[in-house]
């Protein structure tokens, strides 16, 4: 069985637009956690539009970060090609492109999400209804990725959604860490402090880890455990060592089908035996602001490797 | 569609009378009547948004031309089937078969040696000056000598057995996907009646389309052959149609960008590599077709893919310069084309048509203006055309001057007296108008013609235009056992 470049390309997005859409969901809740338990909250929602690198575009059209604007950007806003309903929007219309690769309980849900949600979102969402949207948004995400697993044949089509997936998500986490990464470092430590408490508290919500990191680590917690686990853990399913594991699973998989090696295949490994093989204790030493830039490289050569070696585009 | 008679009451398939019961019901209706009868009309109602519902979720959409991105739209569905008696549509297959032969025989005469016209059964004019007629297909021999691989006949009735032919789809025939899911609809909201009637399936067509044109392969052609379907994007109207049929019948879905001319085959670009094509149902007109060889302003086709097709690398279906069959003014010369390649009588009925190119056709036609429909030689959708009977003194007048600007433009034909079906509304059953649109398969190895085909019909009341861009909907047709 033959595969598109172009449907392989537009599986690779549906994938990623969807997982975005969570993840964004997720980054909302997040700062709204922190907006209702301190006063001064505005700084949180810059960090937020920076996590989700659309700051700047959200000042060409407001000039004060304010809650009510931030969170109407992120969710439902045209102008911010990586909201919410941009981006469920954008899988649906991958979805359409690539109708052809997906099985009908794939496409109904993803056209559903996007009707749901489109109607969900409809006006501006107010304070009261934000969490039921929220929820919505990640059980929607939920609902296509059953669907997927339950459905889909396990072939060149489920992996390229996979690497779409995983790259997203590999993304997005080392955002988070990207943006926060200072009150991680140890010179910045102050033990004990309430702040600190709230940030770190707030990294794992944002990647919906504060569940595991407790059964793993205890009720502590510790800025260089948060770093472990949502770095090199590889049990951690939003971890960067997960995803870069699961990016040369779903790559060797493509490889072994069509029977020769890709390039992005093998950059992925490197990634794996080389930057991601080390100690927390050496990132740290090496600079973990270094080490999350780096890593945020490399996931876009991948990516753009991908796209080459499966001909995407012409 | 059409054709109206004044004044008159229709009760051919069967009229709405009260709440539940009709009056003058075709004997197909019997059984469905009775489970009529004892349904409920609030159920009947939910079940009505539930076929919405359905609709909407499976993305059964059509693009509004003109309109924002967002504007797709479901074409009504009516819950109430239309019933065909199995004798009665044996004979209409028989004459749909005929006319589909005559079409492609008439095809292949037209560009090669014109015996039609050298036989004086066809002026030479409605051949070199029609702008349908593509001369780069002079000479062509089609791979299996087939041009129109699927064709769409449009057929309304005004008695038992009384079919008339209003129209011939011979370039890129749409609607076939509402036909199969209205069914598959159906059969999930009211398995009941499929108990009750034996209703001739239709869910094999995807099968027998991809047969058929897999029957059709170029001699280029290594093992089993490379079908697939070639759509202008997701943002044409017909999309869903294209990307459901690629789906049913598990092959790819292509877009001129997918494709380009590699050592003299025609290859869609997938993950390891270029890889040939045999057969490519195209979904484009012939103008999209090929940048090369014809719009030279087409961003949607493939360069080269004509010379490809001249040299039998590929099989095109339909093939291109079909259109010259389905043109209105040909449509007239129908009767003459059947009985001229099948040295038999049309059995199906065309409409009188007065071509106002001639001008004593044209003088009657502008003394009867109130009583005739007028519509452009290469109109379609139901866009450009004067109903006579329902429009005013003024759009008359409007039309009037049109026709004497440029007569060789436009046809005209009678109104009909067209019979109704019923369909559900609020306030119970009601009748309105309808065509009915089979699609027949041509291949080497025969003719194959779904039972049954789309029903559309027009949902305002006294409407006569049942397209869906001008607020027509659509039914399940059933043809009965015998």
């Amino acid at each position: 069985m033959t595969l598109l470049g172009k449907t392989a390309g537009g599986l690779y997005w549906m994938f990623r637009y969807l997982e975005r859409s969570e993840n964004t969901a997720r980054l909302v809740e997040a700062g709204q956690r922190i907006a209702l338990t301190r006063s001064r909250s505005d700084d949180e929602w810059l960090s937020v539009l920076q996590t989700a690198s659309s700051l700047g575009s959200y000042r060409d059209k407001y000039k004060a970060v304010t809650k009510d604007n931030a969170i109407d950007w992120m969710l439902r806003d045209r102008d911010n090609r990586s909201s919410v309903l941009s981006v469920v929007e954008g899988a649906r219309n991958n979805a359409r492109l690539v109708r052809t690769a997906l099985t009908r309980e794939v496409w109904e849900s993803v056209n559903e999400s996007w009707m749901v949600l489109k109607d969900a979102m409809e006006r501006r969402v107010n304070e009261r209804d934000l969490p039921a949207v929220l929820t919505l948004i990640r059980h929607r995400a939920a609902h296509v990725r059953g669907a997927m697993a339950g459905t889909m044949l396990r072939n060149d089509i489920y992996n390229f959604a996979r690497i779409g997936t995983f790259i997203e998500r590999a993304d997005n986490t080392a955002r988070i860490l990207d943006v926060k990464y200072y009150v991680l470092l140890p010179s910045a430590m102050a033990v004990g402090s309430s702040l600190d408490n709230v940030q770190w508290e707030t990294i794992l919500r944002s990647v919906s880890a504060e569940g595991g990191f407790r059964l793993t680590y205890g009720q502590t917690i510790r800025p260089r455990e948060i770093a472990q686990f949502l770095i090199l853990d590889k049990r951690m399913p939003r971890s960067l060592a997960f995803c870069a594991e699961k990016l040369t699973d779903n790559l060797g998989y493509l490889c072994a089908g069509y029977g020769s090696r890709s390039r992005a295949a093998e950059l992925t490994e490197a990634l794996v035996a080389g930057r991601l093989a080390q100690p927390i204790d050496t990132i740290f030493e090496s600079g973990l602001h270094e080490f999350i830039q780096d890593f945020l490289h490399d996931i876009g050569v991948i990516g753009a490797q991908c796209e080459v070696d499966y001909r995407h585009n012409e | 569609m059409w054709g109206h008679a004044t004044g008159q009451n229709q009760a051919q398939d069967g009229q709405a009378q009260s709440q539940t019961g009709y009056q003058g019901l075709r004997a197909p209706y019997a059984a469905f009547d009775d489970w009529l009868r004892a349904e409920n009309p609030a159920r009947l109602r939910r079940k009505q948004q539930e076929a919405e519902e359905i609709f909407r979720l499976t993305g059964i959409t059509f693009n509004v031309y003109g309109r924002a991105e967002a504007a797709e739209r479901l074409i009504p569905f009516d819950i109430i089937p239309r019933i065909i008696g199995g004798r009665e549509w044996g004979r209409l297959a028989k004459g749909i078969e005929q006319r589909v032969r005559a079409i492609n025989a008439f095809l292949h005469d037209i560009y090669h040696r014109q015996e039609i016209i050298r036989a004086g059964r066809l002026p030479v004019e409605m051949v070199a000056r029609n702008a349908a007629f593509l001369p780069q297909m002079v000479g062509v021999s089609p791979p299996g000598g087939v041009f129109t691989h699927i064709v769409g006949i449009d057929l309304v009735r005004t008695g038992e057995d009384n079919f008339y032919v209003l129209e011939d789809n011979a370039r890129t025939p749409s609607g076939v996907s509402y036909m199969l899911e209205n069914r598959e609809t159906m059969l999930q909201m009211f398995p009941e009646l499929f108990s009750r009637n034996r209703v001739q399936p239709v869910s094999h067509y995807p099968k027998a389309l991809h047969r058929s044109l897999a029957a059709c392969a170029p001699a280029a052609t290594r093992g089993d052959p490379v079908v697939a379907v070639l759509t202008p994007g997701i943002f044409n109207s017909a999309y869903y149609e294209h990307s459901f049929l690629a789906d049913k019948m598990g092959i790819e879905l292509v877009e001129g960008h997918d494709l380009r001319v590699v050592d003299g085959r025609v290859a869609m670009r997938t993950t390891q590599g270029y890889q040939p094509i045999d057969v490519l149902y195209r979904r484009v007109d012939d103008d999209f077709l090929d940048p090369m060889n014809f719009n030279p302003d087409s961003a949607l086709g493939i360069p080269g893919i004509f010379d490809v097709y001249r040299a039998g690398g590929i099989t095109i279906a339909n093939a291109p310069g079909t259109g010259i069959a389905d043109d209105k003014a040909i449509y007239s010369y129908m009767p003459d084309i059947v009985e001229f390649y099948t040295g038999e009588q049309a059995i199906l009925q065309n409409v009188p048509t007065w071509r106002c190119s001639e001008a004593d056709a044209l003088s009657h036609v502008l003394d009867n203006l109130a009583d005739l429909v007028v519509k452009e030689v290469h109109g379609s959708g139901g866009y450009g055309m004067l109903i006579g009977p329902t429009s005013s003194k003024r759009e008359l007048a409007e039309f009037r001057d049109k026709l004497c600007a440029k007569p060789d433009n436009y046809i005209a034909q009678p109104t009909l007296a067209l019979s109704t079906v019923p369909i559900f509304t609020n306030a119970g059953l009601a009748p309105r108008h309808v065509d009915l649109r089979p699609y027949v398969l041509v291949s080497p190895e025969g003719v194959t013609i779904t039972p049954g085909g789309l029903t559309r019909v027009a949902l305002k009341k006294g409407s006569l235009v049942v397209n869906s861009s001008q607020g027509g909907g659509t039914k399940d047709t059933w043809v009965l056992d015998e």
